[in-house]
């Protein structure tokens, strides 16, 4: 009766290998490393690149451990942080001539030391949170009512632009907290303007107002719409500040979305916050301009401009295709008027594009622009840091109406996704402020790893001489069961990838201490069946059949507070919370499947079995 | 090795009222201690200042904090920060100081210790992210809650349900009412330890009313009372022992877990301490008082059998 059918084994077998596999790559430990990632969503990392810091290294004589390229970065690890710094310095002249204007993100970088094969199926060492490895965390809380106020201001310039238009006399339209007023002398005006209004702006709701002699016609954001703003704004905020971020150097950054209006910003390893701070909060703009068409096929003029000397009224810039050209100085559009940006197809040649949605004021602008300049070129510029970088320079074909415009020609998905990113994340969309803000020195990073790493081991040794003193051969295989669980809770940490913290190490400590429970349970119950007169195997049998319900229940409860606390926790209780959790999923089965299945092997085929060694049950 | 060689069934249930009682007692002082002295806040739930200092040689950290706390500057925490000559001070926030002036005070003490000390930054943590906590700790408190009661109620008996919940948040309230007693800080991760102590203590109810239902359809002659009290006698090695096992663990946590684990692993000791008592010398007594009794688990087959009852 104590015989697993083998795919019960296989079962264990194939948990335990899965378990030391993933939870291997923590053994090997890290290494100093450069990590070279691209500033400009536009700048690619490939194999160019690698081979460029390959060259790099070989020149200035510095050993590597090895260079690695994955999508976003290429890596290379080195024997000791002496070397490292010296590659980093050598890396960042080759890559970035010009530090004012940095194409790269050049940082220090910790890796993995486990070997590639490991690393080829995604076993990865655990992600340490920001208290174990130092970092600084920011909460930033976005501004929403700002980005409605935004927009309203814009709404406002947009149908001012729309009464004019359609030849409609106001007398004033004007921002009254979250909502816009217009004011018309008589009510055919108003009756008409408003039907105006309806069509052009789907995304207000009117409302009639008589106020004294005005008839006045009152606007507000529909509550879709508000959403739909401020769900927008968050995205581009978190876009924006991806991208700046990228000029801190920092080797694994991390900005996500937390509850309708936040954002998390934790950036490991760095320790200057002033900078950080500094960065997070400026500005890059979206500029549309002409191109100085007949001074650009110019040789000689060209020439004159690229040792500085453009000719009055233009300045110089180089198209990312390497052909330089001449933009007028005059800006025909801002990123203030686009709404939206999308990657795409074209709808005839489908070709990648991107989708640009202006606003209405700006529709109108791009297509007096257009219509005037068809069959000349018009350069799409993003200004950063006071300085500008002509993204695309196309020529105008036809009139462009409607506010939707697409970029496209000579451009990849890739190219065209960045593009669309970067125009969409030209600005902040709504103003934001820092409400939390920790740093965490490195000294108190490996600290806190050391106090984690001591405690668990600890508790761990404690709880397995106990157990094995007390319940001896039983007391073992609780014991190789509760190692199980911490393998295997290891294992599914490292596959997951959740961010491990102290109170996480805390989670692991702590889950240990509960898991032996369900064993404790078991154990004492095979004594008593066997007290009770049992045999040895009816009481491995009744034993473990009877523990299974109240682990069942007790482990469900201990679950309902696991989920309750990640559900509503924040920082360290969501840290503690998803490793709780885990820990009790993989105790079950450690505690029940694993041990009963080393019971049964060395149990389970002895026919004349007297006894167990469980400890004393002669008493009676 | 054997604890426990208990042969007859111990009279847990003659004493119940005495028990309860005594459970009433300290549910009141903490209660008491609680509404008078209140929850010493972390920095996360107060809101709070940090403060970078740098020192042109090595800080002594401990120097520091004692100069701090000479100059009547409690609870701030001084660590390492990027070098050894810099220093992070983490200060929790006191009415009517403002963040600026603060700093300006902690330089004029830390300058008059060690001379060279110079102050590099000072942050500030918003209180509204801490009223935000609060309220999300309250919320993952009730839900907790809610989720063990429908889940016993579901497994075994709403009186089940109800005798398990009043006796560990009875707990809860206790584990507060020694952190409001001895002013000891009250984190996040104190937080999560308190609601770690709800589902864990719940377990030991649930493992002794797990042998209350078995009892009741296998002792067919037995009393209420002696029900419990068996179910209680059978339990109490695997109790002591389980529990022990936690503790080693949460003891090892508090030796070597350095600060901020202290209060973690100390809510959980008292957690786990008074867990023991709670599910079983609270929730099996207020069970009887509720009324369970064996036709809500037995089904009547035999309508004989329910008049021995």
């Amino acid at each position: 009766m104590n015989r697993y059918p083998l795919w019960k084994y296989l079962l264990i077998a194939l948990a335990l290998t899965l378990g030391l596999l993933y939870t291997l790559p923590n053994f090997f430990g890290e290494a100093p490393a450069v990590q070279v990632s691209s500033v400009k969503a536009t700048v690619k990392v490939d194999v160019k690149l690698l081979e460029r810091v390959e060259e790099t290294l070989k020149s200035a004589n510095i050993a590597h451990q090895g260079l690695f390229a994955d999508q976003n970065s290429v890596r290379a690890r080195f024997g000791d942080t002496e070397t490292q710094i010296k590659a980093k310095d050598a890396i960042e002249r080759a890559l970035n001539p010009d530090a004012g204007n940095a194409a790269y993100v050049v940082a220090l970088n910790l890796i993995s030391r486990s070997p590639a094969w490991l690393t080829a199926i995604h076993a990865l060492p655990m992600y340490l949170g920001l208290d174990l490895r130092g970092g600084v965390h920011f909460l930033l809380q976005v501004d929403m009512k700002g980005a409605l106020t935004k927009r309203l201001d814009a709404t406002a310039a947009d149908l001012r632009s729309l009464m004019r238009d359609k030849s409609l006399r106001h007398t004033g339209i004007v921002r009254e907290r979250d909502q816009l007023a217009i004011r018309f002398r008589d009510a055919e005006t108003r009756n008409k303007a408003r039907a105006a209004i309806e069509n052009a702006q789907p995304d207000l709701l009117l409302a009639e107002v008589q106020d004294g002699a005005d008839y006045k016609l009152s606007a507000s954001l529909k509550p879709e719409a508000q959403k739909r703003i401020q769900e927008f704004a968050l995205k581009q905020n978190i876009t924006t500040l991806h991208n700046r971020i990228n000029e801190l150097g920092v080797a694994e950054p991390v900005i996500q979305q937390q509850g309708a209006d936040r954002i998390v910003v934790q950036l490991p390893g760095v320790q200057d916050t002033a900078k950080a701070k500094d960065i997070l909060g400026r500005t890059a703009t979206l500029e549309v301009r002409l191109v100085d068409d007949e001074n650009s096929q110019n040789p000689a003029v060209m020439e004159e401009a690229a040792r500085g000397q453009p000719p009055v009224g233009t300045e110089y810039y180089v198209e990312r295709s390497g052909a330089p050209l001449l933009v007028k100085k005059q800006v025909v559009l801002t990123g203030d008027r686009l709404t939206d940006a999308q990657p795409g197809f074209d709808n005839q040649t489908h070709e990648p594009a991107v989708h640009l949605t202006l606003d209405s004021a700006g529709a109108r602008i791009f297509k007096d622009i257009t219509r005037d300049n068809v069959g000349k070129r018009m350069a799409i510029l993003l200004i950063e840091k006071g300085k500008g970088e002509v993204i695309t320079a196309p020529v105008i074909r036809t009139e462009i109406g409607g506010g939707r415009v697409q970029i496209s020609g000579r451009m990849s998905t890739v190219e065209a996704n960045d593009v669309a990113l970067l125009l969409r994340a030209g600005s902040l969309a709504a103003p934001m402020e820092i409400v939390e803000e920790r740093t965490i020195g490195p000294s108190l990073g490996a600290e806190n790893i050391e106090r984690g790493f001591k405690s668990t081991l600890y508790g761990f040794v404690a709880i397995v001489v106990f157990m094995t003193a007390y319940y001896l051969l039983f007391g073992l295989i609780s014991s190789i069961a509760l190692t199980v669980n911490l393998l295997l809770l290891i294992a599914l940490l490292s596959m997951l990838q959740a961010t491990l913290t102290l109170p996480g190490i805390a989670a692991i400590a702590l889950t240990l201490g509960m898991a032996i429970d369900a064993n404790v349970l078991i154990n004492e119950r095979i004594r008593e069946e066997i007290r009770n007169g049992a045999s040895p195997q009816a009481a491995i049998a009744a034993g473990y059949e009877r523990a299974f319900d109240t682990i069942l229940d007790s482990n469900v409860t201990s679950l309902i507070a696991g989920l309750a606390l990640l559900i509503f926790g924040s920082g360290p209780v969501r840290g503690f919370a998803v490793v709780h959790c885990l820990g009790i999923l993989t105790s079950m089965f450690s505690a029940v499947v694993v041990s009963r299945g080393i019971v049964n092997l060395i149990y389970g085929s002895r026919r004349k079995l007297t006894s167990l060694s469980i400890g004393n049950v002669a008493w009676k | 090795m054997e604890f426990f060689k208990i042969r007859k069934d111990l009279p847990f249930m003659r004493h119940a009222l005495v028990f309860n009682v005594i459970s009433l007692i300290t549910f009141l002082a903490a209660v008491f201690f609680l509404a008078t002295r209140g929850l010493h806040f972390s920095v996360e739930f107060t809101g709070g200042t940090l403060i970078e200092v740098s020192y042109p040689h090595a800080a002594d950290t401990q120097k520091i904090r004692d100069t701090l706390t000479a100059a009547g500057y409690v609870d701030t925490q001084v660590a390492n920060f990027g070098s050894s000559r810099e220093v992070l001070i983490r200060m929790p926030l006191k009415p009517g100081q403002d963040s600026a002036k603060l700093g300006t005070e902690v330089m004029v003490a830390l300058d008059k210790a060690d001379a060279g000390a110079q102050l590099k930054r000072v942050e500030f943590v918003g209180p509204q992210v801490g009223k935000e906590l609060a309220e999300n700790g309250a919320i993952a408190l009730l839900l907790v809650v809610l989720g063990i009661i429908v889940y016993l109620a579901l497994r075994f008996e709403w009186r089940f349900a109800v005798s398990a919940i009043i006796a560990n948040l009875h707990d809860v309230v206790i584990i507060l009412g020694c952190f409001a007693f001895f002013q000891w800080e009250f984190s996040l991760p104190v937080l999560a330890a308190v609601l770690a102590v709800l589902g864990y203590s719940v377990n030991e109810s649930v493992v002794i009313f797990d042998r209350v239902r078995e009892n009741l359809r296998k002792m067919r002659k037995a009393t209420i009372p002696e029900i419990l009290d068996n179910a209680i006698t059978r339990n109490i090695s695997r109790t002591i022992i389980t529990h022990g096992s936690t503790q080693m663990a949460v003891l090892s946590m508090l030796i070597f877990g350095g600060e901020v684990l202290h209060y973690f692993a100390m809510a959980l000791t008292i957690g786990i301490l008074f867990g023991i008592y709670s599910s079983v010398l609270v929730a099996c007594p207020l069970v009887m008082w509720l009324g369970v009794s064996r036709e809500q688990f037995v089904k009547p087959q035999k309508p004989k059998e329910e008049a021995v009852v």
